[in-house]
């Protein structure tokens, strides 16, 4: 059951994953590559739903596409000198890093298979999502929660007190 | 699973490469926002496939979202910060530790 | 019109029948029947959003002591229609952009993005495409590509007014987002759900005095709160600062001409009427109502609240872009948040009936 076939939704989505991820780390145009982000982003969260998390799916889109990207279009956009086309995007390491990268990703597949056995559960998840995600968020997880809060605030006047004008 | 599993993999090593060969800070967070939905995707994996009850992986899924959100913003101002300084944002021109 | 897709709900139920007699599997199917569907409501919708063009243009008219439309037709109803098809013969205009791809994708990313929202609104009893146990949520989801499609359509331009467009744009949508959020979570606090088929059955019932906006104060406060964040959200005037004509000639869609026009044109009115649905959905009982059937109580509610945003547009100057901010951040942002506050307070403490 566990191992049952993933289906063409899968391979399309898995498709679009890994083809504007790597337009995104490839492209010479750095705005191209943002949207190209967008859509790799967009497609995780068509994995998440097929993996049956709904509401990370939402909440992938609604801060992913929503605030992150936003933010940094509007990083591009603020440094457009530095997005031309005539700047080399990708410094010399290239090549090496193109070994590395893949030696990891085949040690990391090799492992993958190399696991025998794994542990699969027989329970399916709860049906209701959200409430679930809610009540473990008030209960289990508060410090986590509470925890993750103070660090948005701190993030959010951080960024602030740096993005200012000194006008002092 | 081992599908799941093994595009998260990819994604992660795409991440990587984006990572280690960008010149421009910009492109460094977009990659590392990569790497974090390829974690992303190994958590949500393992809870719908090994975990015995719970949600504990999609929760952590959120924290690690809602953490990379924080992190952009706090970058994105650095970024914004070198530009006004340097008036470039790539890595190689702000190695000195000092001026 | 609005007959007609009732009707089309009986046909396919019909056209449903008859597919399975021919012996079609389950996975093409349900293509075939989605499809369908989703190509009724496309229709659907464009004639609200050409309809909403022409009444807007008639209460502008009557707003100014004078008529709009009158040539084509009675009251000049079919006005609209003919200016689609002029503007779908229209020479479509290349710019020289800086880059053409963001350019052509733009329009159709907001056109798409603005269309996608109505799988989740209930246009009555029954009448969903699909009831996401996320509903409301998947909305707010994707409603965000609007900007998306904007910052693109700004970039793509090469225009500077067009890129400033777009990033006001950018800048009022995300700040507008947050009390906009903010009171759609008390009305999730009131009824316990995200789905809008369970936000609506549990307004209905006693008359109409279950609804969400007569539980003062916080519903009537999280309604007036969401009906002015709406506004900026579809860009309207009062804060229609990303295409403000007197500042930025015509904002991020100033290079645009043609088909791709009109798509921008036609996504802000369906926009409108969405933020008006979710308005009616969340606030006004959704299609519950005495007397009336239930698809005729949504569309005319909608229609009032569509009617509000238009009066407001007529009769309110436009906010300089810091007043924007500032009333966004300082005033209806801790607003909102003392009203969810409260509102959860209330409900825990079991005031509430």
């Amino acid at each position: 059951m566990v191992e049952a076939g993933v289906g063409i939704i899968f391979w399309i989505l898995t498709f679009v994953i890994i083809v504007s991820a790597l337009l995104v780390v490839t492209l010479k145009n750095i705005f191209h590559s943002a949207l190209f982000l967008i859509l790799c982003l967009f497609a995780v969260a068509g994995i998440f739903i097929l993996l049956h998390a709904e509401f990370l799916a939402a909440a992938q889109v609604l801060i992913y596409v929503g605030a992150v990207s936003i933010l940094i279009i509007f990083a591009i956009m603020l440094t457009s000198n530095m997005a031309s086309k005539k700047i080399i995007q990708t410094n010399q390491n290239a090549l090496v890093a193109f070994f590395a990268c893949l030696m990891f990703l085949v040690v990391t597949l090799v492992l993958i298979n190399k696991t025998g056995v794994w542990n699969y559960s027989t329970r399916n998840l709860p049906a209701e999502n959200i409430l679930t995600i809610g009540k473990l968020l008030m209960t289990d997880f508060m410090l986590p929660f509470e925890v993750v809060s103070v660090l948005m605030l701190a993030a959010m006047i951080g960024a602030i007190v740096l993005a200012r004008e000194d006008k002092a | 699973m081992l599908y799941y599993l093994g595009l998260a993999a990819v994604l992660f090593s795409i991440g990587l490469f984006g990572v280690i060969t960008r010149r421009n800070v910009i492109g460094i967070l977009m990659s590392l926002e990569l790497m974090f939905n390829a974690a992303n995707i190994n958590f949500v994996t393992f809870n719908k496939f090994i975990l015995n009850d719970g949600l504990t992986g999609q929760l952590f899924a959120i924290f690690i979202v809602v953490v990379a959100a924080a992190e952009a913003t706090v970058g994105l101002a650095i970024v914004l910060l070198l530009y006004r300084n340097w008036r470039g944002i790539n890595t190689d021109n702000v190695s000195i530790m000092k001026w | 019109m609005i007959l007609a897709s009732v009707e089309l709900i009986g046909v396919f139920r019909w056209l449903y029948g008859l597919l399975v007699e021919l012996g079609l599997e389950e996975p093409w199917l349900s293509v075939v029947i989605y499809g369908l569907l989703s190509v009724t409501i496309f229709g659907v919708l464009c004639l609200i959003a050409l309809f909403l063009v022409w009444w807007e243009r008639k209460i502008a008219g009557h707003m100014q002591q004078r008529f709009g439309p009158m040539r084509n037709g009675w009251h000049g109803w079919y006005q609209t229609v003919m200016d689609a098809l002029k503007l779908l013969q229209k020479e479509d205009i290349r710019v020289d952009t800086r880059d053409r791809a963001v350019f052509f994708w733009a329009p159709v990313i907001c056109f798409v993005a603005a269309f996608l929202a109505y799988i989740v609104i209930p246009f009555g009893d029954g009448l969903i495409v699909a009831d996401l146990n996320i509903g409301i949520l998947y909305v707010i989801a994707i409603t965000t590509f609007t900007v998306i499609s904007l910052l693109m359509a700004g970039w793509g331009s090469n225009n500077k007014y067009a890129l400033l467009g777009g990033m006001r744009s950018a800048a009022q949508v995300v700040s507008y987002e947050v009390p906009m959020v903010a009171s759609i979570l008390t009305v999730i606090v009131f009824s316990g759900s995200l789905s809008m088929v369970d936000i609506s059955n549990s307004q209905q019932g006693n008359f109409i005095f279950n609804w969400f906006i007569f539980r003062p104060p916080f519903g009537i406060i999280a309604f007036l709160t969401y009906i002015t964040a709406a506004t900026a959200e579809a860009n309207r005037t009062p804060f229609d600062i990303p295409e403000a004509e007197q500042e930025l000639v015509a904002g991020y869609n100033i290079e645009y001409s043609g088909m791709k026009f009109a798509m921008f044109f036609l996504a802000e009115f369906v926009n409108m009427f969405t933020v008006s649905a979710i308005a009616t959905t969340l606030f006004l009982g959704g299609w519950h109502g005495p007397l009336l059937p239930s698809w005729l109580w949504f569309i005319i509610k909608t229609l009032a609240i569509v009617l509000l945003l238009m009066i407001f547009r007529w009769t309110f100057p436009r906010l300089r872009v810091d007043q924007l901010m500032e009333f966004a951040w300082k005033f209806l942002v801790p607003l909102t948040f003392a009203n969810l506050i409260l509102a959860g307070w209330m409900k825990y403490a079991g005031w509430y009936w």
